[in-house]
């Protein structure tokens, strides 16, 4: 069955949502309209911008798309973004993250793991916000970044703390580490280690996803993907290649950028032409949308307008969140570039404690269960590394194993048979 | 480990082609056989405990097909019609191959640059957008790194993808994707997830088409752990290779050559794959063992039907898997002639050749009577003139001469 091609009909628009010029969409931006008291927390933090194509400072924040978008919310006094079993769910999964990140630098510097480890401490919002709205069999594809994207997906603590340590009861026995967390069960699809290297990888997900429903007639396959990377990955070719192609057949993909301004030591304004990355969503044909990447229920509005877009069939969104890393760009890095005024900043916007104090403040639930939560968060770690510490290391037997899916591929011996059928085959050398 | 040897039949069909028989419209086989055939050798399947099994429906039942080049040999006429099989060229043949397995699994599809409306620019992919849809043969944007990616990416999550580079040498700037991703992503993901894709496309040096499209990849891709690279030179192994490597989980790479595509051979009508690890006795001999591949094994053949006219009998591998090497086929034949000359179209330095030669001798060194020769490409960039072009690559007179001076 042909599908057909459809030129980008966005040409005219810079945004799929009735924005005609770009001063008034960007007005339309700026306005946040609700009177929760979590908004106003950011809202004093927005720089004052004279302009928006003042490009030496971060222009203002965008509110969740369901503001632009013309859906009626219901007007109650209270106005809750969340339910309290969702508040909770939201908490737990970033305390959990944090607390990992935490502890890994705690294992990192006893020499219980080595080699790249990058944190994720406050950028937890973006992983939360997004991936707690996905199904099982949605794909998140990650970078180096990735333990907070695994845990979050699904992938059980003791698992990722084992593959950290190098143990072969790791999610990937111990053969990939830090940079590549891995589940066929929850469809993590990685975990790179070169920036941009996932992207093609979550396209061809997501590729799958259309073949299967419309090739495969699998009707109902509505998956999504998720491909998640960072503001120095924005000037990489394969980002935009993959923002052509996903627009150009329509795939269910949301690519969300991290955007914490730090590519390592090199800034985002001192490496991009025009630091506002989600503009070029509209230049591929698709949404380009900008959030507050360390509120948790903005990423989350937004996520679940983009997600919903991807299932329907409309298309690939662009979501560029601004967050911030707390910690430097991994466990090696001294971090004294950045201005420490800045990272101060962003501190105060610490995630956790905005989502703890939205939660209290609307009374969704007591301070008591939230420290529950925090202290169940210890117990699970506290398992993690224990569990971690008693695995066993991979065997000198595990060394050949998984190389190739069908062990022929090692070929066939001097003797005649495939190397791979002498018994001694994984005790001994894989040059072919 | 069964294996299976071409009869001499092979060899037969193949020794009157002249090496510059390739241009585009001509290429037809005639079956003049212009040296002795070995009696009683037609083929046989040496089992991996030693016996020799005359009967060559014993392990693989895939390899039912016995030598379908050998029978050629059989006649001195023409083909005739009274012969199974259909005649057909090359390109038509992985055509054919690439068919048949889209329709015996629909989670295999094509990916590629001008491989649906435009049907290939080696016209490898004629016909199947229109019989299977646009989606199932991808036309893609001119973005090798990222849709190689893809496919990589849609081989992890459930299909099985075959993406074509136009020419061998775009695949440089899918570098990235195939030794990060290809080779290691079984690895790295703890076996997690295969990635049964195949990565084809003509490389090899043309007709004057200038340095850039006349790059051979096989070195630079041989060193990356987790792929399998098989180079195919027949219409019989074309078809066969591909399908094989479809069918196979692990990531391969097909390598054709662009000066083969018009080749012309009968294959059987039956189904039937080529063993991805295993090479390819082309014309079995006593005195020296040249191992080859590609295109060159035409380069070698013809040098091949002088050498015989000077009293020479000069055994002749195509090896096929460029990695992994098969060593049995191989040590075999080193076991018996005792001299090595390996004849590609590699560059000298790191190709596949240099590889071949430490393998060799890391196995066999005790049954060399000689130092392996080893006759590549220069290492330049290919020029665009003809006779330095010419030049650039191995021609048969130089086969003839090593040989000569392998043998004394």
């Amino acid at each position: 069955m042909a599908f057909s091609t459809t030129t980008a009909n966005f040409t005219s628009q810079p945004f799929s949502f009735n924005a005609p010029s770009p001063t008034s969409h960007v007005k339309l931006l700026i306005t946040p309209t609700s009177a929760s008291p979590f908004f106003g927390s950011t809202r004093k933090l927005r720089l004052p911008s004279s302009s928006i194509f003042n490009l030496h400072r971060r222009s203002g924040t965008v509110v969740g798309v369901s503001q632009v978008v013309k859906e009626k919310k219901p007007k109650s006094t209270l106005n809750l973004l969340i339910t309290k079993e969702e508040g909770l769910e939201l908490y737990e999964d970033m305390v959990l993250g944090r607390a990992f990140e935490d502890m890994c630098a705690q294992m990192y510097y006893r020499g219980k793991m080595f080699g790249f480890v990058h944190l994720y401490n406050g950028q937890e919002a973006v992983s939360t916000g997004f991936i707690k709205l996905l199904k099982q069999q949605d794909s998140v594809v990650s970078t180096y970044r990735d333990h907070v994207h695994a845990l979050s997906k699904g992938v059980p603590a003791r698992a990722v703390m084992s593959e950290l340590f190098g143990k072969t009861t790791g999610c990937c026995r111990g053969q990939g580490g830090s940079m590549h967390m891995f589940s066929r069960e929850h469809n993590l699809l990685g975990g790179f280690a070169f920036i941009g290297e996932g992207i093609p990888v979550a396209t061809g997900a997501a590729f799958t996803s259309k073949y299967k429903r419309e090739v495969l007639k699998e009707a109902d396959c509505d998956h999504v993907t998720l491909a998640f990377f960072g503001d120095g990955t924005c000037n990489n070719g394969q980002f935009f290649e993959c923002l052509n192609m996903a627009a150009l057949w329509k795939l269910p993909i949301v690519f969300v950028v991290e955007n914490n301004l730090w590519a390592i030591g090199m800034s985002h304004l001192r490496a991009t032409s025009d630091p506002q990355i989600y503009k070029k969503g509209p230049a591929f044909g698709m949404p380009g949308i900008h959030v507050d990447g360390m509120d948790v229920l903005k990423v989350r509005d937004v996520a679940k307008e983009a997600i919903a877009r991807a299932r329907r069939g409309d298309g690939p969104t662009l979501v560029e969140c601004e967050t911030y890393r707390f910690r430097g760009h991994s466990l090696a890095d001294p971090d004294e570039l950045r201005d420490p005024a800045e990272k101060a900043r962003y501190a105060a916007r610490d995630p956790i404690a905005a989502l703890k104090k939205y939660i209290i403040e609307n009374n969704l639930t007591s301070e008591a269960e939230l420290k529950a939560i925090d202290k169940k968060i210890d117990e699970v770690l506290e398992d993690a590394v224990e569990f971690a510490d008693e695995s066993p290391l991979p065997p000198r037997s595990q060394l050949l194993e998984n190389v190739f899916a069908d062990p022929k591929g090692f070929g066939i011996g001097p003797d005649g048979r495939y190397r791979c059928e002498d018994p001694k085959f994984t005790q001994g050398t894989a040059h072919v | 480990m069964a294996a299976i040897f071409q009869g001499v039949g092979a060899a037969a069909a193949l020794s009157s082609l002249p090496s510059n028989s390739f241009d585009s419209n001509k290429s037809v086989f005639s079956p003049r056989r212009s040296f002795s055939v070995r009696k009683g050798a037609s083929f046989a399947v040496v089992r991996s405990d030693g016996t020799v099994n005359l009967n060559p429906k014993g392990r693989r039942t895939q390899q039912l097909i016995p030598n379908a080049v050998a029978t050629k040999a059989d006649s001195a006429a023409a083909s005739s019609s009274s012969k199974p099989g259909h005649e057909l060229l090359l390109f038509e043949a992985l055509l054919e191959g690439l068919e048949e397995e889209m329709e015996r699994d629909p989670r295999v599809c094509v990916m590629g640059e001008d491989v649906g409306h435009y049907g290939g620019s080696y016209k490898v992919t004629k016909g199947l957008a229109k019989k299977f849809g646009d989606l199932r043969v991808l036309d893609t944007p001119i973005a090798e790194n990222s849709f190689t990616g893809m496919g990589i990416g849609a081989a992890m999550t459930g299909l099985r993808p075959v993406v074509e580079g136009m020419n061998m040498g775009f695949l440089l700037l899918a570098f990235n994707q195939i030794s990060n991703n290809c080779g290691m992503l079984h690895y790295t993901s703890g076996g997690q997830f295969t990635i049964p894709i195949v990565i084809r496309g003509p490389g090899g040096v043309g007709r004057q088409l200038g340095a850039e499209h006349s790059q051979r990849l096989e070195s630079y891709f041989q060193s990356i752990p987790g792929i399998q690279m098989v180079a195919c030179s027949t219409p019989y192994n074309a078809k066969g290779l591909m399908k094989a490597a479809i069918r196979s989980e692990n990531p391969v790479i097909l390598f054709e050559h662009v000066l083969l595509y018009n080749l012309k051979e009968r294959i059987p009508d039956e189904d039937y794959i080529c063993n991805l690890e295993e090479a390819e006795m082309v014309r079995p001999g006593e005195h020296v063992t040249i191992l080859t591949y590609s295109r060159m094994r035409y380069h070698v053949m013809q040098a091949a039907k002088t050498l015989v006219n000077k009293g020479y009998d000069p055994e002749v591998i195509d090896i096929r898997s460029l990695k992994p090497f098969d060593l049995y086929t191989i040590g075999n034949s080193v076991k018996k002639t005792h001299r090595v000359l390996i004849v590609e179209e590699c560059m000298r330095t790191g190709g596949i050749g240099a590889s071949l030669t430490a393998a060799i001798t890391e196995n066999f060194n005790d049954y060399l009577d000689a130092p392996i020769v080893c006759l590549s490409s220069q290492d330049v960039p290919t020029p665009y003139a003809g006779t330095l072009e010419e030049v650039t690559v191995v021609q048969p007179a130089q086969i003839v001469t090593a040989v000569e001076q392998l043998c004394q």
